[in-house]
């Protein structure tokens, strides 16, 4: 699948931390993220959905470069980076820009708007100070912020303001990638509504692909393209995101769908609340991590892990898709 | 005669001369039984009113109302001593982070005990009984291994569970719960707001709802207000409201939410902010975002205007097509 027209591919991708236990017990090994495989082209949206602990986190920090894989491939414009040296890594992070959830945090309190956003450029480029100053101002009207702004430091803007500034930053390098982790998960919701819509138009102008980190299902579906759905660390199915929509094939992603609460009547009936809780990452259950909580798990799915296969036009782990989808 | 009864609340914070009104005259009544929803965004008001309520606001904060009445008994008047009796035990509180709001220092069991020694008494041992018995009727799997835990050893759910169980220990007739499954899990949220459900119903009890989720409302409730910068700006039946929403602030949350959209179209959504202390408007505190807003919004405030469908607080409220009516 890797031509010119993919600006990203990751190619069965693995982050495993060690954990000491404490003295003289073995270290403990947590697969953050085991074998995350996809292909993303630019104006496309692929989204990333999951709860806490499904790994959705670790894998920003290995599509930005800033932690390298245990085991995979990382491609970039058709170069591999998993394996690149420090430097050459260093070079590639500018392609790849990042958006955090909390645009309170991420953001410098003693810095004005101005110098967090030049900063990006007197780190990467060797602009000098006018051109920097043109390139902020440009970027600033491109996002809806005033020109005065560029002397006010963070605590004088509200929220959205901020996500703003935060999206600001990470369009400085011209990245060909924006990873968003819920970039308006924090927000209200009529605000949410401008900084989405300020995200496609952006997408729609500059071209940039994004991987759109996000548990709010609603949000997903009105901006993705593709959906990829994770269980602790593992991908449970992917593919595009009307088709996933529409007909969920894995129950997991069922159980999402089902769960995520509506304001049409029609989408409620029906629904199955699922039991139990996400077990810990530390010490996963055997075979398919999600049988302790499926309701149609068997033997098999207790003894053998399913690996994601083809059915249906997008890729699955589950031994009963045929039963079931 | 409703259960509680809130008439003209009024929460001011700051300077007695220039005073930042953070509730400004809500009413509002829920019956038992009854499930109310109470949305609006940050720094709407919702959450100080719920705590004026319980008598949480303290000194400088000044709460003032026409009438503040629980079951008869009229909580404006009441001593500490008496509120104390009637707060924790009638109506009980959930907050919205379960991780902050237990005492990581003692076990769950012990707090949860703690309700119930100031409110119910009993022996050390009828208490314990109770506790598991609590701990079961919130769906914690086996109670007697989880009573002597710490909270920090429990998930989030399994917190937010403790806290219900906590706030239902004495048998509430009004339970306010204030976000409470933001702060969890998709999967999670859907198994609380059950559990809520399930209790609400066969305790029969008044809840309060306290969200910025419009689709949690649309699921739970049966009355809804809406609050904007800590006013009353439209009330009435979940299904109608939803419907037809009659102020342009009701519709224009309903219109922002993705769930209304198709694929990839622009949102619609307010310009602007919730105004904060410094920045009120005059007139009609929506009108520097309103669409509709006229010279009239942007000169005199509307008053909030009952009818048998609910109250809407706005000069031009909207018909059933979302076109505004003089």
């Amino acid at each position: 699948m890797s031509g010119p027209e993919a600006v990203m591919e990751a190619q069965d991708l693995r982050r495993y931390y060690e954990l000491s236990r404490g003295w003289l017990a073995p270290k403990a090994t947590v697969k953050a993220l085991d074998g995350v495989s996809f292909t993303l082209a630019p104006h496309r949206t692929l989204a990333v959905v999951g709860e806490s602990g499904c790994g959705k986190s670790t894998l920003a920090r290995q599509l930005t470069l800033i932690e390298p894989p245990s085991s995979g491939a990382l491609r970039l414009n058709g170069r591999d980076y998993a394996t690149a040296s420090e430097a050459e890594r260093r070079r590639a992070r500018r392609q790849v820009q990042i958006i955090f959830q909390n645009p309170y945090g991420s953001l410098n309190p003693r810095k004005k708007i101005g110098a967090i956003l030049a900063e990006p450029l007197a780190i990467n480029t060797d602009l000098g100070s006018v051109e920097r100053e043109a390139r902020v101002r440009e970027v600033m009207a491109k996002v809806g912020l005033r020109p005065e702004h560029y002397m006010r430091y963070p605590h004088m803007f509200s929220g959205g303001q901020r996500q703003r500034v935060a999206i600001a930053r990470a369009l400085m390098l011209k990245p060909r990638v924006v990873v968003a982790d819920e970039p308006v998960s924090a927000l209200d919701v009529s605000i949410q509504a401008q900084v989405l819509n300020l995200l496609m138009d952006l997408q729609d102008e500059l071209g940039m692909a994004y991987v759109f980190i996000s548990h709010d299902l609603a949000v997903v579906r009105h901006i993705a393209d593709d959906v990829l759905v994770m269980y602790l660390g593992r991908p449970v199915e992917q593919g595009a995101s009307a088709e996933v929509f529409a007909r969920p094939l894995h129950p997991y992603t069922r159980a999402l769908l089902a769960a995520a609460p509506s304001l049409d009547p029609d989408r409620r009936a029906g629904r199955s609340v699922l039991r139990g809780e996400l077990p810990s990452p530390l010490n996963p259950p055997a075979g398919c991590a999600f049988h302790t909580r499926c309701p149609h798990a068997d033997g098999e799915c207790a003894a053998r892990r399913p690996e994601p296969r083809s059915y249906g036009g997008r890729e699955v782990a589950c031994h009963h898709v045929e039963r079931i989808g | 005669m409703a259960m509680l009864e809130i008439d003209r609340l009024t929460v001011e914070f700051g300077r007695e001369e220039a005073p930042f009104r953070a509730v400004d005259g809500v009413s509002l009544s829920v019956d038992r039984g009854e499930v109310v929803g109470i949305v609006g965004e940050s720094g709407s008001g919702k959450s100080v009113t719920s705590l004026a309520l319980m008598g949480l606001i303290d000194y400088p904060g000044r709460v003032r109302a026409e009438r503040l009445r629980f079951d008869g008994q009229d909580l404006l008047a009441a001593s500490d001593r008496q509120r104390r009796r009637i707060v924790g035990k009638d109506i009980a509180m959930i907050f919205q982070d379960p991780m902050t709001s237990l005492n990581p220092c003692y076990t769950v069991g012990f707090q949860i005990m703690e309700a119930l020694a100031v409110h119910a008494g009993g022996s050390r041992a009828e208490r314990r009984t109770r506790t598991l018995e609590l701990l079961e009727q919130v769906g914690i799997p086996d109670p007697a291994s989880r009573i002597d835990a710490y909270p920090h050893q429990l998930s989030g759910g399994m917190s937010q569970r403790v806290m219900i169980a906590m706030a239902i220990a004495c048998n509430p007739s009004l339970l306010i719960a204030d976000e409470p499954t933001t702060a969890l899990d998709v999967t999670i949220q859907a198994q609380i707001m059950d559990l809520l459900r399930e209790l609400q119903t066969r305790n029969r009890m008044g809840l309060m709802l306290i969200t910025h989720d419009l689709a949690v409302v649309a699921e739970s409730c049966q009355r809804i207000v809406v609050m904007y910068a800590g006013q009353v700006v439209e009330t009435g039946a979940v299904e109608a409201v939803f419907a037809a929403p009659r102020h342009p602030y009701t519709a224009a949350l309903l219109a922002s939410l993705p769930e209304h959209g198709s694929y990839k179209s622009r949102l619609a959504s307010l310009p602007g902010v919730v105004p904060g202390q410094y920045d009120r408007p005059r007139g009609c505190l929506l009108n520097p975002r309103c669409p509709h807003a006229t010279e009239r919004c942007r000169a005199e405030a509307p008053q909030l205007r009952s009818d048998d469908r609910g109250g809407v607080r706005c000069h031009t409220p909207l018909a059933a097509d979302g076109r505004p009516t003089p």
